[in-house]
C-alpha cells in the first residue's frame, strides 16, 4: 500500500463537478498526514482537458469510448483492478449520483472499508461524517488499509481544490469494457425556456412552509419587487408546484446568488449544499431550531405569510422613492 | 356529483375530485327539505370510498398520515404537545403528573397545542380558568387529536384509532366533565365517542364560561370599546345548537357592542376549516379561486365590526389570513372569546 | 416477474436526537423509527410496476420497532409477500453486515428486480443497495426516478444535478436505488391496514452470521455546535421588514 490519496473525478458532459474539487481539498489534508500524493483519477473519452485546474499532484487518465459518459459498470471495471493493483491509502468519491453508485460496490468487491457522507478529514487520519439531516456527526479513525470515502460538500470550498495549473497526466490502460450490463440510451434535458436559476443573482426560495401552490404567488410578487426569481427546495418541486428547473439542491441546481431569501425552508443539508459560498442567506422560518439558521447570515422567526406582503410593499416604496 | 350518484354512475364519482370541495360544514344538511343526512352520510361516505381507493389530495394525505404517526395533524412531536404551557404562571396542571383528579379535563386539541396563533388563545384561556379559580387539568402528551375532522374527511378507521387512544387516556384519570375550546372535539366527544364506549359530559368553553358568568363579571375590569361580530362556528352552532352562550359571555365584557353579520346562527358561513377543509385549502383554491373565509370577513366588515370574535381554533388563523386580502379588512381584529376575556381581565 | 423491495426503518428526525452514554450511538430510548422515505418510494414504484405489467411484490424489511405496521401497510397497497429479517439487538447491523446477511435470503426469492431506497439518512458505511447488488452479482444503478420493465431489461431514469436525466438500460436481474417513485407514495386508509393485519402474514427469517467488516466502528458520535447562528432580526412584521430593507440596501441588492 502506498500513501497516495486518490480522488475519482466526476464529470458530466464536459464539466467537472464541484464535489470533485471539494474531494481534492479533502485529499490534500489527508495527504499532508500520510506524506503521499494527491492523485486525481480521471475516466473519460477525449477528456484530457478536464485535468486542467485540478489541485492534484498528478492525474491518472484512462481513456476509452465506453467511458465517454458515466456508466457504473464501466467505471467499476476500470477502478476495481486499478485500486487493487496500486493500493492507495484512500480513495475519495463524491456522495453523489456518480460516486455513490460506485463507492459501495468497490467496497464490497475489494473488501475495502467505506465511510460515507464524509464532511471533513484530518491529517491525523480522521474522517467526520454528517448524517440525519445534518443533526448528527460521527467520527472515524481511518484504518491502516485502503479505505474508500464518499464526500459531501460543506467542509471545504471547491476553490480549495482548484489550481491555476494543469497537473501532469499519466495515462493508464483501460481494461476490456464490453458486455456492460448497464448502457446509456439518452440524456433528457429539463424543461427549456425557463429561467436558469444558477445564473440569477437574486433568488427567493420557497420550501415546505409555503404550504401550497397558490401561495407561491406571494413569493413571485416579492421576486418581482426585488428583481429576482423564485426557486424551491425539494418538497415544493416534488408536489409539482414548481418545475424541476427551479430546484435548488443536491439533485437540482447549484446556485451562486448574491442574495438568497429562504422562505419556510428548514435548511436540510441536501438543499443548503447547493448554495454558493458567497450568497447572503436571509432565512424566514417560524421554527427557531430550523437548521437554516446555522447557515444564514440573517434570520427572522416570523410567519412568512405575514412578512412577505409587507416586505414587498416596503421594497416597492424604497425603489420608488 | 349528486346527479352522478343518483344515476348510479359511481365509477365517474370515483374519478372526480369534486367531493373534496366539500367542507363538511353542514350548511346543506341544515336546509335540505327532505332531511337527507347529506354531510354525515352522503359526503362522508363518498370521501371514504375515494380514500379507500387511495385517491386523496396531497395536503390532506399529509394531515392524515401525521395524525396516524404523531397523533396530531401538524406532524409535530407528541412529546411537545404541552410545550405551549411552558412558563405560564400559575402553571397548567397535567393530570397524572401534577394532579390526580380535577373538576374538569381541559381537552386542548392539535392546533391550540402546536400552532403559534392558536397557542395564544390557549394561553389566554389558561389565564381565564386560573383567574376564575377553576379546578382543571390537561392530559399533556397523552392527548391525541380528537379525530372528528379526519372522520369527516373519510377516515373512519383513523378516527376510531385516535378515539380509542383518547379514551384510554381519559379512563386513567378522575374528572367530572370535559371542557374544550374546539367545536370539532366538542362534537366528537358529544356525538361520536359515546358509541365507542367513551362517554363524558362535555362543554364548549363558551358554555362553561356562560355557566360561570357571575364569577366572571367582576373580573372583567378593563373596557374593550368595540363593535364585536361573533362568528358561529359550524360545529358549535349549526351542528350542536349552541348560539346564545358565546353571545352572553361576550356581552359581559364592558364596552362590547355585539353586532350580527348577514349570515348568522344556523346560516353562518364556514371559515373553511370544516371537516377536513383546513387541509384542502390549496386544492380548493386551485379549483374555485375563492375562499369562504374571505366571504365571511367581508360580512364582518359590512356589519361595521372592529372585532371578529371566534370560538374555534381554526378561525383566528383562517380569518386573519383572509383579512389580509379583503379590502377594508385591514383594521379588523380577530380574537377568540378567551382572548377578549383575558384582555378585559387585565394583568 | 418477482420484484423484491428492501426496506429499513430509520430515526424520525421530527423527534429530538440524543447521543447515548457510550458516546458512539444514538440514544435508542427516545428514538421514533419510521420507514426510510426512499424505501417508501421503492415500495410505491414496485406496486406501480405490478399494476402496470403484473408480477409479485415481495417486501423484505429489517426487524425494528414498528416494522409490522410498515409491512401490513405495504400489503394493503398490494404487496404479495411480507418477510421480516431479524436483526441483532442493540443499534442494529451496519449496511455491510446487512447486505451480506440479506444476500442469501434475497437470492432464494429469485428476484428479477430488486428495489430499495437510494440511501437512508443514517447511512454511515454507504447505502445498502449497491452492497447487496455486489453480493448478488447483479448490476446496480442509483438515483432512479422512474422505471419501466421489458423482458430481461429495466429502463431507468437516473437523476443528475440541474434537472438532467439519463435514461439508462439495466440488464435483469438487477438492483435499483430509488430516489423517487413515478408517483408519490399513495395513501392507505387505516381500515385497509387493519384488514391487512387480518389477512396477510409476516414471515420471520433470521439474519445469520452477521459480518460487519467494511464498515468502520464509530469513534465518536456527537451533535454539531449551534456555533454559527444567523443574526436574528426581532420585532413586529413592519419592523422586521424595515430592517430587512436596510440590510438589502447595504448589500447593494436594492
Amino acid at each position: 500500500m502506498n500513501q497516495d490519496i486518490y480522488v475519482v473525478i466526476e464529470h458530466l458532459r464536459g464539466q467537472a463537478a464541484d464535489i470533485s474539487y471539494v474531494a481534492l481539498a479533502a485529499a490534500r489534508v489527508l495527504a499532508q498526514g500520510t506524506g503521499g500524493e494527491v492523485v486525481a483519477v480521471l475516466l473519460g473519452h477525449n477528456a484530457q482537458t478536464l485535468a486542467d485546474g485540478l489541485a492534484a499532484d498528478r492525474v491518472l487518465y484512462i481513456d476509452h469510448p465506453a467511458l465517454a459518459d458515466f456508466i457504473p459498470d464501466a467505471y467499476l471495471k476500470v477502478l476495481a483492478p486499478l485500486i487493487n493493483e496500486r493500493e492507495p491509502r484512500a480513495v475519495l468519491l463524491g456522495n453523489t449520483t456518480i460516486g455513490s453508485d460506485v463507492a459501495s460496490v468497490l467496497s464490497a468487491r475489494l473488501g475495502a472499508p467505506l465511510v460515507s457522507s464524509c464532511r471533513t478529514v484530518s491529517a491525523e487520519g480522521k474522517a467526520t461524517s454528517q448524517i440525519c439531516g445534518g443533526k448528527i456527526l460521527a467520527e472515524f479513525a481511518l484504518p491502516d488499509a485502503t479505505t474508500i470515502l464518499t464526500v459531501i460538500p460543506g467542509g471545504y470550498s471547491p476553490e480549495q481544490g482548484q489550481s491555476e495549473q494543469a497537473p501532469p497526466l499519466t495515462p493508464a490502460a483501460a481494461p476490456a469494457l464490453e458486455d456492460l450490463r448497464i448502457t446509456l440510451k439518452q440524456y433528457i434535458e429539463p424543461e427549456a425556456g425557463d429561467v436558469d436559476i444558477s445564473k440569477e443573482p437574486i433568488l427567493i426560495a420557497v420550501g415546505r412552509g409555503i404550504q401550497n401552490q397558490d401561495n407561491i404567488e406571494l413569493a413571485n410578487d416579492l421576486a418581482n419587487a426585488l428583481g429576482g426569481v423564485v426557486c424551491a427546495s425539494r418538497p415544493v418541486v416534488d408536489q409539482g408546484w414548481l418545475p424541476t428547473s427551479r430546484l435548488v439542491g443536491k439533485s437540482g441546481k447549484r446556485v451562486k446568488p448574491k442574495l438568497y431569501l429562504a422562505l419556510g425552508i428548514s435548511g436540510a443539508p441536501e438543499h443548503v449544499e447547493a448554495l454558493g459560498e458567497n450568497a447572503m442567506i436571509i432565512a424566514i422560518n417560524t421554527d427557531p431550531a430550523a437548521p437554516i439558521f446555522q447557515v444564514a447570515k440573517y434570520g427572522a422567526q416570523i410567519d412568512l405569510f405575514d412578512l412577505v406582503p409587507v416586505l414587498g410593499e416596503q421594497i416597492r416604496q424604497a425603489k420608488g422613492s | 356529483m349528486i346527479t352522478l350518484l343518483r344515476a348510479e354512475e359511481f365509477d365517474q364519482v370515483m374519478t372526480s375530485e369534486t367531493v373534496w370541495m366539500c367542507l363538511s360544514c353542514y350548511a346543506c344538511s341544515q336546509v335540505c327539505p327532505a332531511q337527507i343526512p347529506l354531510t354525515a352520510s352522503l359526503m362522508t361516505r363518498a370521501k371514504e370510498e375515494l380514500l379507500l381507493a387511495g385517491k386523496v389530495p396531497a395536503e390532506l394525505q399529509q394531515a392524515l398520515e401525521n395524525s396516524q404517526r404523531y397523533g396530531n395533524v401538524l406532524g409535530q412531536s407528541p412529546r411537545k404537545r404541552s410545550d405551549w404551557a411552558k412558563g405560564l404562571i400559575p402553571p397548567v396542571a397535567v393530570l397524572g403528573k401534577d394532579k390526580t383528579s380535577a373538576d374538569f379535563l381541559w381537552f386542548v386539541g392539535d392546533y391550540p397545542s402546536y400552532h403559534a396563533r392558536a397557542q395564544e388563545a390557549s394561553r389566554a384561556l389558561a389565564k381565564v380558568f386560573h383567574r376564575l379559580g377553576a379546578d382543571f387539568g390537561i392530559l399533556g402528551p397523552d392527548e391525541v387529536s380528537d379525530g372528528d375532522s379526519q372522520r369527516l374527511a373519510g377516515e373512519r378507521g383513523l378516527f376510531e384509532m385516535l378515539a380509542t387512544k383518547n379514551g384510554q387516556a381519559f379512563h386513567k384519570h378522575k374528572f367530572g366533565a370535559i371542557v374544550t375550546s374546539d367545536p370539532h372535539a366538542y362534537n366528537s366527544f358529544k356525538n361520536e365517542y359515546p358509541a365507542l364506549g367513551i362517554s363524558y359530559p362535555v362543554l364548549h368553553h363558551s358554555e362553561f364560561l356562560a355557566q360561570w358568568l357571575d364569577q366572571l363579571r367582576p373580573l372583567l375590569t378593563h373596557e374593550i370599546k368595540a363593535r364585536v361580530a361573533y362568528h358561529d362556528p359550524c360545529f358549535l352552532g349549526r351542528v350542536n345548537g349552541v348560539y346564545d352562550e358565546p353571545r352572553a359571555v361576550l356581552s359581559a365584557i364592558p364596552g362590547v357592542e355585539l353586532v350580527e353579520m348577514a349570515h348568522t346562527r344556523s346560516t353562518s358561513i364556514c371559515c373553511g376549516g370544516g371537516g377536513g377543509g383546513m387541509w384542502l385549502d390549496g386544492f380548493q383554491w386551485e379549483k374555485a379561486h375563492t375562499r369562504t373565509s374571505e366571504w365571511r370577513v367581508q360580512e364582518a366588515v359590512a356589519a361595521g365590526a372592529d372585532v371578529l370574535a371566534v370560538a374555534c381554533p381554526y378561525e383566528p388563523l383562517r380569518f386573519e389570513d383572509a383579512a389580509k386580502t379583503v379590502p377594508g379588512a385591514g383594521r379588523l381584529v380577530v380574537k377568540d372569546i378567551a382572548e377578549l376575556l383575558a384582555e378585559s381581565m387585565g394583568d | 416477474m418477482n420484484i423484491v423491495v428492501l426496506v429499513k426503518l430509520v430515526p424520525d428526525l421530527v423527534e429530538e436526537l440524543t447521543i447515548d452514554p457510550s458516546g458512539t450511538a444514538l440514544d435508542a430510548s427516545w428514538l421514533r423509527l419510521i420507514i426510510n422515505e426512499f424505501d417508501d418510494h421503492a415500495i410505491e414504484q414496485a406496486i406501480l410496476l405490478k399494476e402496470g405489467g403484473g408480477g409479485r411484490v415481495i417486501i423484505v424489511a429489517v426487524e425494528a420497532e414498528g416494522v409490522d405496521d410498515v409491512l401490513y401497510t405495504a400489503a394493503a397497497k398490494g404487496a404479495d409477500r411480507l418477510i421480516k429479517v431479524g436483526a441483532e439487538p442493540g443499534s442494529g447491523p451496519n449496511n455491510h453486515a446487512l447486505a451480506r446477511g440479506l444476500a442469501a435470503i434475497v437470492k432464494e426469492l429469485q428476484p428479477d428486480l430488486v428495489l430499495t431506497g437510494v440511501q437512508a439518512h443514517n447511512d454511515l458505511d454507504g447505502p445498502v443497495g449497491p452492497l447487496l447488488a455486489e453480493h448478488l452479482g447483479m448490476p446496480y444503478l442509483g438515483y432512479v426516478a422512474g422505471v419501466s420493465v421489458s423482458p430481461g431489461k429495466a429502463t431507468a431514469r437516473k437523476e443528475y444535478p440541474g434537472g438532467v436525466i439519463a435514461e439508462m438500460e439495466l440488464s435483469l436481474p438487477g438492483v435499483l436505488g430509488i430516489q423517487a417513485a413515478e408517483k408519490p407514495p399513495r395513501y392507505v386508509a387505516v381500515s385497509k391496514v387493519r384488514q391487512a393485519m387480518q389477512t396477510a402474514t409476516i414471515e420471520s427469517q433470521p439474519l445469520a452470521g452477521l459480518d460487519a467488516s467494511g464498515g468502520l466502528p464509530i469513534g465518536r458520535m456527537f451533535q454539531p455546535e449551534a456555533s454559527q447562528r444567523a443574526t436574528m432580526i426581532e420585532g413586529d412584521v413592519e419592523g422586521v421588514a424595515a430592517k430587512l430593507v436596510g440590510i438589502l440596501k447595504e448589500a447593494g441588492v436594492l
